[in-house]
């Protein structure tokens, strides 16, 4: 009898019931967690275990050009990639959003790059940005517009131009996806309203669709930001971090230093060094999500 | 303020007609409500008028002016929508503002009318509330502030009442009136509810299916029906219906072989008819027809008592108390000029 008792106890049962999501939530989160912020102090290299050498890592790092350029790269890799993937997903969304011919089928279209493998998609890219083979300039030369093949992937400029826009192709469906769902959580009637209110198209979208889509627009921009500043699949095909490292991100890196290269401890350290950067973008989205007062409160 | 004058309105969704040529007159100042079953073709009539709807088939004039091309905001309406439509990032003072604000009107005057329709309304203390953060009922009147304070020519409602409950619902009707009393605006009211459009209208526009089937005062409405549909639309309890035959000498003879007097003069003899008596018009009498009851239900007022007669289900309202027992015998009886005669096939009236 006693122990129904404590069962009946709510709190009691809800950790109950929770037991088992936070078990798992340990043992494959935090604890490949723990290890490779542990790592990151030690001087592991691959088959030795490393010993404890404090920040020494973190402080070869500070001074290691290569490593700041990859701290560089990351950010202008994730900062012009994610504007542009919110610009085009924006405009995708509300497109998709009209009522268009063959609805379903445009968005299936749109969704295309989503859902291929990162790896495949890449290597079609890599086939793109070929440069004997590919498809932009050859079509370029053939319109008359260039004269030789463009060397897309094999000086640092273009080659950031050219691993962004694939990461821009592949985040655009997600974006306009999310925000197409949440486009569609928007009465129509406001919009009406709002034209006897006496607005044109561009206020209902500066004064509606906006403010109302910010909260989703948050979310999916956090996640597309965190996917960004993570990236390492489409890199490491298209370029594995050249020319002359320009496109290395620290995702690369870290895994160049510890993998091939053999550096456990500071690849480890290059990977833990993301996680206050990260944090911050989390922080700042969870912040802005939390100012809107006119979602919450009340009686429905 | 201004007049609504429609006269030949038409429109199809797809193949589907909704609206089969309806032709109404609004006059300046008037509170009209159009009624009508669900579906029946109301909001779209509405939604026409508002312009966010296309009218290609007709002709929709508000004043002088022949609006059918002209863009919602151009047409000087304000609308209040059945789900009040709020913009929900918005206070309520922003909600009632916005027209006004994005007409780049002065902060001093906007700021003026919005505490003039709060005061009106009742909303001052909520002026800084999220549409969230109010009732059912606070909503609704911000709904109509943001109406009232564009001041236009017409006022159009699409069954504003709907998601209110029961209590609520009488309380705003009357509100709703008191305003229209006080502003004087050509209002245009839709709604399902015919004791709302008895309760509040000027005049009454009852719809069936994409038609017109009668213009009128309230008391016009129920005292004198055009049609079948209007009679058994219009009043509640709904009127009863018996059919019968007309014979000789301004009678109808109703299935079971009863007669009940009609005053009509325009029957032929032989004619199969329907003779519609309100419930209140009914008498208890001893040399009425006999009847059967069903059940009895004092609301204290009156009593309201079902019956079979002829095999037709029959109500009765009586201002008397009655010792009355299901089962028992009751023998009804209904003045000439109050049993109205319709035409059988037609449901026409036959005056
Ligand atoms: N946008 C639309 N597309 C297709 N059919 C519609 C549309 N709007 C309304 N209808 C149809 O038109 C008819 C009348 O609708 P409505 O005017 O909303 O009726 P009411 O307001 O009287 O209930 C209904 O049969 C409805 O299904
Ligand atoms: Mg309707």
């Amino acid at each position: 009898m006693k122990a129904a008792g404590v069962l009946d106890n709510r709190n009691v049962l809800g950790l109950l019931f929770l037991l088992p999501a936070a078990a798992l939530l340990l043992v494959f989160l935090t604890y490949p967690l723990g290890l490779g912020v542990w790592l990151g102090f030690t001087d592991a290299k691959i088959g030795r275990d490393g010993i404890w050498i404090g920040l020494e890592n973190y402080e070869f790092l500070w001074g290691d050009p290569v490593f700041r350029l990859s701290v560089f790269n990351t950010f202008f890799y994730t900062l012009i990639a994610s504007v542009f993937k919110f610009g085009l997903g924006l405009w995708l969304a509300l497109l998709l959003n009209e009522h268009l011919p063959f609805k379903g089928f445009i968005r299936a279209i749109v969704l295309l790059p989503f859902i291929v493998p990162t790896v495949l998609s890449a290597i079609a890219f890599w086939w793109i940005y070929d440069t004997q083979f590919s498809i932009v300039s050859w079509l370029l030369t053939r319109m008359g517009w260039i004269h030789s093949n463009i060397n897309f992937l094999g000086s640092p400029n273009p080659a950031r131009v050219s691993t962004i826009v694939a990461n821009v192709w592949r985040g655009v469906p997600f974006v306009a996806i999310c925000l197409l769902a949440g486009l569609q959580t928007i009465a129509p009637s406001l919009y009406e309203a709002a034209a006897i209110d006496g607005a044109t198209g561009w206020q209902r979208f500066r004064h509606i669709t906006l403010p109302l889509l910010s909260p989703i627009i948050a979310v999916v921009m956090t996640f597309s930001v965190l996917f960004t500043f993570t990236d390492f699949q489409l890199i490491w095909v298209l370029t594995r971090g050249g020319p002359i490292n320009a496109t290395h991100l620290m995702a690369t890196l870290s895994y160049q230093r510890a993998i091939p290269g053999g550096a456990l401890g500071e690849g480890a350290a290059i990977a833990t060094s993301m996680i206050p950067f990260l944090l911050a973008a989390i922080l700042f989205s969870y912040f802005g999500l939390q100012r809107r007062k006119w979602q919450q409160g009340g009686r429905d | 303020m201004a007049s609504v004058t429609l006269s030949g309105i038409r429109k199809s969704f797809g193949a589907t007609p909704v609206l089969h040529g309806v032709d109404v007159q609004i006059d300046d100042g008037e509170f009209v409500v159009l009624v009508g079953p669900s579906g029946c073709g109301k909001s779209t009539l509405l939604r026409m008028i508002a312009g966010l709807e296309e009218t290609l088939d007709g002709e929709i004039r508000i004043g002088d002016r022949v609006v059918n091309r002209v863009p919602p905001k151009a047409r000087d309406i304000a609308m209040v929508f059945q789900n009040y439509a709020l913009y929900p990032h918005m206070t309520v003072r922003a909600n009632m503002a916005f027209s006004m604000r994005l007409a780049g009107r002065a902060a001093a005057e906007i700021d003026a009318r919005v505490n003039d329709a709060a005061r009106i309304l009742g909303l001052d203390d909520y002026l800084d509330r999220f549409p969230r953060q109010l009732s059912g009922g606070q909503r609704q009147r911000v709904a109509m502030g943001r109406a009232i304070v564009r001041d236009p020519q017409v006022f159009l409602f699409d069954e504003p009442l709907s998601n209110l409950d029961a209590k609520l619902r009488v309380q705003m009707r009357t509100e709703i009136r008191a305003l229209h009393q006080r502003l004087r605006t050509t209002s245009i009211y839709v709604t399902h509810d015919q004791i709302e459009a008895m309760t509040m209208a000027d005049k009454i526009v009852v719809m069936n299916a994409g038609r017109v089937e009668q213009i009128g005062a309230p008391l016009v409405l129920y005292d004198d029906p055009a049609n079948l549909f209007v009679a058994g639309f219009i009043g509640s309890p709904a009127m009863n219906f018996l059919p019968g035959r007309l014979a000789e000498g301004g009678a109808v003879v109703l299935d079971n072989g009863g007669r009940i007097g009609v005053a009509s003069t325009a029957a032929k003899p032989g004619q199969a008819v329907t003779v519609g008596v309100r419930p209140e018009s009914l008498e208890i009498a001893a040399d009425g027809l006999l009847a059967e009851i069903v059940v009895v239900e004092p609301t204290g007022a009156d009593t309201q008592i079902y019956c079979t007669l002829a095999g037709r289900d029959v109500n009765v309202v009586s201002r008397e108390r009655h010792g009355f027992a299901p089962g028992q015998g009751i023998r009804l009886r209904v003045a000439p000029h109050k049993a109205l005669l319709f035409d059988a096939d037609s449901g026409a009236r036959i005056r």
